[in-house]
This record gives structure tokens, C-alpha cells and sequence, in this order.
């Protein structure tokens, strides 16, 4: 039996969502269409905007059906440059920090090399923490030129947690619109989208026990965003595309489900992470957790095993049945150095040599007394594995 | 055993996985990620490294029904095999960068990764065979399939790495044979065309990727007797035995081809002349390793046979070995042997050893005011 302890990477899809995902798939007709069948599949799909805007805490005009997190960010970063640009050209600058995710990192250098874009990467802590007076100084100097700025709600490797809302307030101040891939964040603690102050949020529904392939981008209804697809002109014009009713009638019932037992699981889910920390520092003394005193999601607990390569990590708690992850992956499915640790001030040793482990619904203190259990035998391989990349090239 | 299948995307490796998990070993496919940048490497099927080979070495995995992981070698790919190919040809000398891959990488880093993480040995797809002698010592022998045989690029492994290595298509007949295995087992990679440049130049033009990171400066190209004949852009982009590219505008008095003799990179000649001048009789190299059991009373001559490239024939010689050095005296000259190129030492179909060949001696008489000429360009290269 394998022990699953990689919920920030996906979610088991919950029984009733799958239900709900399979009977709307059985309903024919094209949300656009006129007769009927189109009615009737249209009136699913914007039952579930209303659904998702409650969880999210937005106006249901808000909520942009997307493919998922990594379209959701495209269409945010793009959108707002091009439409900021277009408005005024000196408005070139975007703000961003190292430690995003690559699906934010690799779009905004996408606008780097292509569009002349000019980038601006916040530097972060050794634990993780924003320098909110580089960014204060920032917008005071250079407001003007600022199109937007992007920071992620949830580290999705480290789980630190950004005080968005400072950010919000900050670039308020000069009316520059902010966007947060809130992905890692949405369902597993607050992320209310009106209290939030943001212009757009990314969120994704296989992170919260939804689908694969479905994801809202939420926009502020005052925000204006240059579309990435031309075609059928639907979701307020920015995503053509026949739009998917059954996976936003399944995204929206699985977010209403987190939000509701949001308090009750992450408390629950805290306690159970707070106790594999401390087993595993108590068994494991080359055992670093990533973040310090930083204010980090409640499920997740990250490491660096020094001297440990982390595909050997994660090769001897596979060969044990226990599925953890490096946090990060290219799509050969390579375990490059994490480029999180890397922005954090951390060696390239630390940045290969670290374990994600986040813990979800079906988690228990089996789980993660198995992972404690695993994880003596684990390091030993793996130290004796050695390091095969240690930056000196 | 519990073993570990270095999975390239390639049939062959495909094929030895299957096999290894036939005969009931305990079996992981690991696909070596070797460039710095994934992807950059070649596009298309054309050889290994690219996330095409990556996804076919999973997809045979899967189908093998046997772990896959991709592990990350590129730091000490491009420190161990990259550099050393640049660096040697800076040096004048013609490295062979699959030999420094086994050595080093297959048969080093990852054997040695693979033993501390439990494994008890690496399955390749190589076509060579491992073979016990009556007193039960593990000997290297050539393939089967002797088209394919690449016991060549294998003769740097010692005997406590062979004790760990397993080339489970060696006893095949051909390379057809393994596609057909391949295609019977339902393996997407069966009629996957062969790689057959080096891995890491991704056009396939070795003298422009080396100019790209040597620089060019433009030298001399000159005859034996020292006259120049015409120019070139940086003598490091030249082989010993090279006929194409030198662009020498006249011909030759006998209207023969020309063949690059010589590359002295220090003051940046090259040396050319006919192809008869080409001829070696002897090979001396300090660097050897045995493979497998050392030869006895190697100091006094003994009759072996020899291979200098990959894909070359064998020659019948006469080889001493001393604590500094291999001589190999051929018993037929060898054209365009250059220095840097591995001497494969061969006892019938048994690898005995190797060395890296430092120096050559011209087996032609009439040449030997210009061959002590080219050996001294070639000396001053080492």
C-alpha cells in the first residue's frame, strides 16, 4: 500500500464531485447555443460561476472559466501588461519575486525577451519573506513605469505564506493592479478576493479536490485585460473557447466543499503537520525545515536533508511506498535545483537536497508516522548516495 | 539482483531493460538527464538526452511494467565529458566522448549512486558480453552481433566494474533482431532510428561547435616540408587523418588528396600530406587500465590485437605494458591514428585493456625528415 503525502502536487478528486463532474458530462448541448440543450448546459455553467464566486468571495461577472492555474496566470500577466501598455507606454516595468511559480516566472520573461518587458524580481529572505521595503521604495521611485505586479499567495514548494493584502495596499496607493496566484492557497486558508484588494487571482480545482484541467481566473470587473484567444468572444471576452459546464459544475462544488470544512481541516491538518515536524527533527538531525518563523500553509512541511540528494529522497521513500515530492519538476521530469531555495539565499546542495511533504483529506497520523518510520532509512541511502550536482560548474 | 536499467529512449536499452526484468531481476529504469538545459539538446529522435528520448525510455518502462525516474547528471556530464572533449581538442588531441561517458558517468557516478541506493548492478544497452573464465574472472568479450559490437567504447571498465555491469543484448545476432524482440514485446522505440553523432553537438557539426567555444584564429596550413599551402580558422577544429574541409585552393604535384598528418595547436599549424604519410606502426600511451584480469609477464611483448576508433577494424600486434606505459607495436600500419583516441587491446574477442595513445610512430621510411617533424608538432601538443 502506498502512502500518498503530495497533495499540493494534486487532490483525490472528492466521490460527490466526480458524480457531479460525470452527470454533467452526460448533459448534451453547447452553453452558447440558443435552443434548450444550450440553455440548459448554460444554466449549469453559470450556476457554478455563482457557486465558485461564493467560495471565492467575488461577483459572479468575475470568475473566468479557465484550463486551470498556469492559463489562469498567463491570461492575468499578459492581459494586464498588453492592456497597460497599450494605455501608456511607459508602463513596461513588471514586479515579481524569484520564487514563484514557474507557471508566473516563465510568462513574464516570456514578456521579458518578446515584448521588451522589463523585470523587476523582489528578493526574499533566507526563510521565504518578502522585502516589502524594496517594493515600498520601489513604487515610490518608479510607479509610473510599474504595469503590474504578480506575487503568489502560497509558496507551492515552501507553503510561506505572502501578506498579500500589504501588497495590495502598497500598490493602491499608486493605482497599480496586482495579481496573486493564490493556487497553492485557495481552499486550504482564507483568500477572500473582495477583502483581498487584488485585480486578479489564479485558482485551480484539482488542488481542492476537483478536476484536472479546470481553473478560474478571478478579474476584478473594473480591470481591463488584453485576451489571449480570439474566437467566440465568451467569458466576458477574454477566454474563447466553448466554455466547459461540466468541469466548472465540478471545480465550483469541490471549492464550495473546501471553503466549508476550510477552518475544521486545516486546524486538523496543522496539528497533524506540527507533529511529523517535530518526529521528523526529533529522528533526523541533518533535518532543516525550510521557512523558519515564517507563516506558512497549515499541510505543508518542507525540508532540506543536507548532504542528501532529494531523487534519492525520493527514490528510497518511493521504493518504502511513500510519495512525496522535490517540490519542483521540469517537464523531462528532472529534479533541477529548487529555484525557490535558490531565490531564497540557499546552496545549490540545499536546493537539491529537499522534500516536499503535504498532507490532505484522506491524511492521518498512520501517514505520517510512516513517512517518520521511512525517513531514518531514507537519509541514510541518500547520504551515502552523495551529491551529484553541487553548483560548482 | 536488484538492477538498475540506464534507459536512454533507444531500443537497445529498451530491450536489455526487458530482458533484465525477464530474468527475474528486481529491475528500475533510470533515464540520466545529462544536458543543462533539458530540452536544448537535439529536437527530434535523432539520438539521446532530448524529452522525446526522455518520455519514449518511460513509456518502455511502463510498458515493462518496471519504476522509472530521471535522474540528473548534467553537472557532471558536462565537468566529466563536455569539458574534457573541449579541453582535449584544445589540446590538439581527438578525444572519444562515449568512452568518457562510460568511464565516468554509467560505469562511475551513476554505478556508484545505484550501488548506494541499493542496486547490485547497471544494465546498458550495449552489444557486448560478459563472460566468466575457468577461474571464474569476469572478462569483457565483443557482441555477438559483431556490426554492432561496441566493446570498444566498454574497454575502460575494470573488473570490479564489470562485476557490476550487465549487457544483456551482447548475445544477440544483430541489431534487426533487437528491433524485432522489440516491436514482439510491443516497445514503441522498436523502429526508432539509431543515434550516431555525439550527443551533445546538436547540429552534428563538430568543428563549428568547437569554434563556437575555442574561438577561431586563423593559422597555417602547411606541408610536410614546412611550405604553406593555405589557411585555416583554428587548428583545434582538425583531426589527425581529415580530408574534407581544409581548402587548400592547389593541388597537390601528384593530384592526389591531401590528409591532415599533424595538428599543433601551440603554434597553431596544421600539417598536411598524402595519405601514404598517414601510416603508424607504432602507439605508445601512458594512461591504461586493465579490463578485467591483468595480462601476465604484460612487460615482455605478446601477441594481442588492436582497435583505435568505435567503428574500426581490428589489427593483429605485438603490446608490452610496463608501470609507465603501453606500446603497441602493429604488425600492418594504421592510417590517421591521432593522438587522444583510445587503443583498445583485444586477446581474440576479449578486452584486455586500453590506453589513451600519447604519441605514434610513422611506419613510413621515406617520410621520416616530416614524420619526425609532425611527431615533434605532435609531442609539443600533448
Amino acid at each position: 500500500m502506498t502512502i500518498y503525502l503530495d497533495y499540493a502536487a494534486t487532490t483525490p478528486i472528492r466521490p460527490e464531485v466526480l458524480e457531479c463532474y460525470v452527470e454533467n458530462l452526460k448533459t448534451l448541448g453547447n452553453p452558447s447555443s440558443v435552443h434548450s440543450a444550450g440553455q440548459k448546459v448554460r444554466r449549469a455553467l453559470e450556476e457554478a460561476r455563482e457557486e465558485l464566486a461564493s467560495s471565492v468571495n467575488c461577483d459572479r461577472n468575475e470568475v473566468i472559466f479557465t484550463a486551470g492555474g498556469t492559463e489562469s496566470n498567463n491570461l492575468a500577466i499578459k492581459g494586464l501588461f498588453w492592456k497597460q501598455r497599450d494605455s501608456d507606454s511607459k508602463k513596461n516595468l513588471i514586479i515579481s519575486a524569484g520564487t514563484e511559480h514557474h507557471a508566473v516566472i516563465d510568462p513574464i520573461e516570456w514578456l521579458e525577451q518578446h515584448e521588451g518587458a522589463e523585470v523587476i524580481w523582489l528578493k526574499v529572505n533566507s526563510d521565504g519573506a518578502l522585502d516589502f521595503q524594496e517594493l515600498e521604495t520601489l513604487l515610490e521611485l518608479r510607479s509610473q513605469e510599474v504595469a503590474l505586479i504578480s506575487l503568489m499567495w502560497a509558496n507551492n514548494e515552501t507553503g510561506i505564506i505572502t501578506d498579500i493584502k500589504k501588497v495590495t495596499e502598497l500598490a493602491s496607493n499608486y493605482s497599480i493592479p496586482v495579481h496573486s496566484d493564490a493556487v497553492a492557497a485557495f481552499g486550504h486558508i482564507e483568500t477572500s478576493f473582495k477583502n483581498s484588494g487584488l485585480t486578479a487571482m489564479s485558482i485551480s480545482a484539482h488542488k481542492v479536490g476537483g478536476p484536472v484541467g479546470v481553473g478560474a481566473l478571478i478579474v476584478a470587473r473594473s480591470a481591463k485585460l488584453v485576451s489571449l484567444t480570439h474566437g467566440g468572444g465568451q467569458e466576458r471576452g477574454l477566454r474563447a473557447g466553448t466554455m466547459n459546464a461540466p468541469a466548472a459544475k465540478a471545480f465550483a462544488l469541490a471549492a464550495s466543499k473546501a471553503i466549508e470544512e476550510l477552518h475544521a481541516e486545516s486546524a486538523r491538518l496543522q496539528a497533524l503537520r506540527d507533529s511529523l515536524i517535530s518526529k521528523v527533527q526529533a529522528s533526523a538531525p541533518n533535518a532543516k525545515l525550510t521557512g523558519g518563523a515564517s507563516f506558512r500553509m497549515p499541510h505543508n512541511a518542507h525540508f532540506i536533508f543536507e548532504g542528501c540528494s532529494g531523487d534519492s529522497l525520493l527514490f528510497l521513500l518511493d521504493q518504502q511506498g511513500i510519495e512525496v515530492s522535490t517540490g519542483s519538476a521540469c517537464q523531462a521530469g528532472v529534479n533541477g535545483p529548487s529555484h525557490v531555495l535558490v531565490a531564497m539565499g540557499r546552496s545549490i546542495p540545499e536546493a537539491y537536497g529537499c522534500i516536499r511533504v503535504t498532507l490532505g483529506s484522506d491524511s492521518t497520523e498512520d501517514d505520517v508516522n510512516a513517512f517518520v518510520n521511512a525517513i531514518p532509512k531514507a537519509i541514510e541511502g541518500a547520504l551515502k548516495a552523495g551529491i551529484v550536482n553541487t553548483g560548482a560548474n | 539482483m536488484k538492477v538498475l536499467a540506464a534507459m536512454s529512449g533507444g531500443v537497445d536499452s529498451a530491450v536489455a531493460a526487458a530482458r533484465a526484468v525477464e530474468q527475474g531481476h528486481e529491475v528500475v529504469g533510470v533515464h540520466l538527464a545529462l544536458s543543462r538545459m533539458p530540452g536544448t539538446l537535439r529536437t527530434g529522435s535523432r539520438g539521446c538526452c532530448t524529452i522525446e528520448d526522455s518520455m519514449d525510455a518511460q513509456r518502455a518502462a511502463n510498458l515493462l511494467g518496471i519504476p522509472f525516474y530521471v535522474w540528473d547528471f548534467s553537472e557532471r556530464f558536462k565537468l566529466d565529458v563536455v569539458d574534457d572533449f573541449i579541453s582535449e581538442y584544445e589540446s590538439g588531441r581527438t578525444p572519444n566522448p562515449c568512452m568518457r561517458c562510460n568511464e565516468r558517468i554509467k560505469f562511475a557516478a551513476l554505478l556508484e549512486k545505484g550501488l548506494a541506493l541499493g542496486f547490485d548492478a547497471i544494465c546498458t544497452g550495449h552489444y557486448a558480453s560478459i563472460l566468466t573464465d575457468d577461474e571464474g574472472n569476469l572478462e569483457l568479450h565483443r557482441s555477438l552481433a559483431v556490426a554492432k559490437d561496441q566493446s570498444y567504447v566498454l574497454g575502460v571498465l575494470t573488473s570490479e566494474q564489470l562485476k557490476h555491469a550487465m549487457f544483456p543484448i551482447g548475445a544477440s545476432a544483430s541489431k534487426d533482431d533487437i528491433r524485432a524482440e522489440a516491436g514482439a514485446r510491443g516497445l514503441s522505440v522498436a523502429q526508432k532510428p539509431d543515434s550516431y553523432d555525439i550527443c551533445f553537438i546538436p547540429e552534428g557539426d563538430t568543428q563549428d561547435w568547437l569554434a563556437d567555444r575555442l574561438g577561431s584564429t586563423a593559422g597555417e596550413i602547411v606541408d610536410m616540408d614546412g611550405n604553406v599551402l593555405g589557411q585555416h580558422q583554428g587548428a583545434h577544429g582538425f583531426t589527425v587523418g581529415q580530408r574534407k574541409g581544409l581548402s587548400i585552393g592547389k593541388p597537390a604535384v601528384d593530384g592526389k588528396p591531401r590528409y591532415v598528418l599533424a595538428v599543433d595547436v601551440k603554434s597553431n599549424k596544421v600539417v598536411v600530406g598524402p595519405a601514404k604519410a598517414l601510416a603508424v606502426k607504432e602507439l605508445v600511451g601512458s594512461k591504461f587500465t586493465w579490463c578485467g584480469k591483468p595480462k601476465a609477464n604484460a612487460e615482455e611483448f605478446f601477441d594481442a590485437l588492436v582497435q583505435v576508433r568505435a567503428h574500426g577494424e581490428q589489427v593483429a600486434c605485438q603490446v608490452s605494458v610496463t608501470d609507465e606505459q603501453m606500446v603497441i607495436k602493429l604488425e600492418e600500419p594504421i592510417l590517421g591514428v591521432a593522438p587522444g583516441q583510445t587503443a583498445v587491446i583485444y586477446l581474440g574477442s576479449r578486452v584486455l585493456a586500453q590506453t589513451t595513445i600519447d604519441s605514434t610512430v610513422s611506419a613510413v621510411d621515406d617520410f621520416s625528415t616530416a614524420s619526425a617533424s609532425i611527431s615533434q608538432s605532435v609531442n609539443s601538443a600533448v
